[in-house]
């Protein structure tokens, strides 16, 4: 790269830069916003802080507790974490496979819509009853409330390949293995980080759920240990660590998606 | 010399998209076929191609059936659509007929992709993605792709339908260089009347309901066919004829 290139691009990233910051600016300024009020509000009222604590005393938790809260976030982020390799997984395959057997999609799909529509919080007790208190319920849950988005998303995703394209490919005579790799997996890849970002979050929520049931570790069973002994400081600062995991799943599977997909989704051809 | 031969030979069934449909297409020859819509031309070249199957008649591509000339793959297909893989740069995209579908394993001939996108016009856009390239870049990709394994007949479905009027003149006058460049053998589907008589050594012309032959008519206009041949008395007296025929079948 020449001299002058080299400033124009260092100066077209600086410009993007404060682009980005005057674009972020109005929701880092609420946010702030937000927190001073909450402060002033329960300062100002007296509110005793086993009600409301303020965000000051938050902040403290994670200064001084900080050792019971990484020891609990541990197992709850490897229960999310599994819990999203496994129910994608799962919901990926069965999706390949609705897609390739007709008979298979009539078969299963509706018992998956059946599974979907039993409230996570009512299926918990059934599985700690079925797979005891270790990680293996928080896994499945985790795994159960990220398998369903996948599986409508991923089945769209694989269909979503124009009429022309299948005629394509079979002036190509090209099998269906051909079919399936070359064409339908990457097609489907837009629906899939779709589902995937739901995931990334509903994983979190699935751990944290599955905790509540029978767990002495994990934020969820900190959840609930801090709400029965009015530690409402810790209890706050467990749920914004909670938030924290499901932000930074978010923002790796968007980064990923800004690896993978460099190409425009099919919908502009 | 019949080497491409199309019959259709229908008289039951309630919705008959071609009926005693015959016609020959010369080796190396390009035909137009013109209809108006509905009367079946899709239809016509999608059975060539082995995408519908025929009743009655029978198809032959130097010989074979549809089926063993997809096989061997005689013919390729060019649609109204580019039909690209988005993910793919160009040039990967025309390499695609060779990734897929040779079950035999056999080393087909077969051209070189960069050479074939130089020869559309796209030298130096190998890497380009679809999204990147105008809708008259993509149709030329898609050509490309369609000419790499030295198809013997390239069969093409309204390709320049979608394209404004400019992109489409121009590519017509690319289609026929390309044409005479490689010597393939092209039946073009269209509905413009211009298109056909520009790029047709023969056009077939259909009627509608049911799809029969109207006329097959030889254009000839003796010298190279430039776009400005448009203009001469010539090919205006051939596009009212077409014209004609088009009224009268409707």
């Amino acid at each position: 790269m020449n001299r002058p290139a080299a400033v124009a691009h260092r100066g077209r990233r600086e410009r993007s830069r404060t682009a980005n910051w005057r674009r972020r600016a109005p929701a880092i300024a609420a946010a702030a916003g937000i927190l001073l009020l909450w402060q002033a509000i329960v300062s100002g009222f007296g509110v005793p802080t086993y009600i409301a604590p303020t965000p000051i005393q938050v902040l403290q938790v994670f200064v001084e507790q900080g050792d019971v809260l990484w020891i609990n976030f541990w197992p709850t982020l490897m229960e999310a974490a599994s819990g999203f390799l496994v129910g994608n997984t799962v919901a990926a395959v069965l999706a390949v496979w609705f897609v390739h057997s007709q008979l298979a999609e009539r078969a299963f799909y509706p018992i998956a819509v059946f599974v979907n529509t039993i409230p996570i919080i009512a299926v918990a007790p059934i599985l700690v009853l079925l797979l005891g208190n270790g990680y293996a319920p928080k896994i499945v849950i985790a795994a159960l409330i990220c398998f369903f988005p996948t599986l409508v998303n991923m089945v769209r995703g694989l269909k979503a390949v124009s009429p022309q394209m299948v005629e394509l490919m079979r002036v190509l005579s090209a099998s269906g293995r051909e079919v399936l790799f070359k064409v339908r997996l990457q097609s489907s890849l837009p629906f899939l980080f779709a589902a995937l970002k739901i995931a990334s979050t509903t994983c979190v929520i699935g751990a944290i759920v599955g905790e509540w049931i029978g767990s002495n570790y994990g934020l969820g069973s900190l959840i609930i240990e801090a709400t029965y002994n009015f530690r409402a400081p810790l209890l706050y600062a467990t749920v914004v660590l909670g938030a924290g995991m499901a932000v930074a799943a978010f923002a790796i599977v968007s980064f990923v998606e800004r690896r993978v997909l460099r190409w425009k989704p099919p919908e502009v051809f | 010399m019949r080497d491409l031969a199309v019959r259709f030979e229908t008289d039951t069934g309630l919705v008959t998209a071609l009926d005693g449909v015959g016609f020959d297409v010369p080796v190396g020859g390009l035909v137009t076929m013109l209809g108006p819509s509905g009367c079946g031309k899709s239809t016509l070249l999608r059975a060539v191609a082995d995408l519908v199957p025929i009743g009655d008649g029978e198809i032959r591509v130097f010989g074979r059936s549809p089926e063993d000339a997809r096989l061997a793959r005689d013919f390729a297909f060019v649609f109204q659509d580019a039909t690209l893989l988005p993910w793919r740069s160009a040039i990967d995209n025309v390499r695609l007929p060779l990734e897929v579908g040779r079950r035999d394993g056999g080393v087909e001939q077969h051209a070189e992709p960069d050479e074939l996108l130089a020869l559309v016009g796209l030298a130096g856009r190998e890497a380009a993605l679809p999204h990147e390239l105008s809708g008259g870049m993509r149709q030329r990709v898609s050509i490309a792709r369609a000419l790499v394994c030295r198809p013997r007949v390239l069969l093409m479905d309204e390709p320049f339908g979608a394209l404004d009027e400019i992109t489409r003149d121009k590519l017509n006058e690319e289609l026929l260089r390309i044409w005479r460049e490689t010597g393939t053998t092209i039946i073009f589907v269209t509905h413009s009347i211009p298109e056909a008589t520009f790029l047709g050594q023969k056009c077939l012309v259909l009627s509608a309901h049911p799809g029969r032959v109207r006329q097959y008519v030889d254009i000839d206009f003796g010298g190279p066919r430039t776009l400005a041949i448009r203009d001469t008395l010539e090919f205006v007296e051939v596009t009212a004829h077409l014209r004609g025929l088009l009224e009268e079948s409707t």
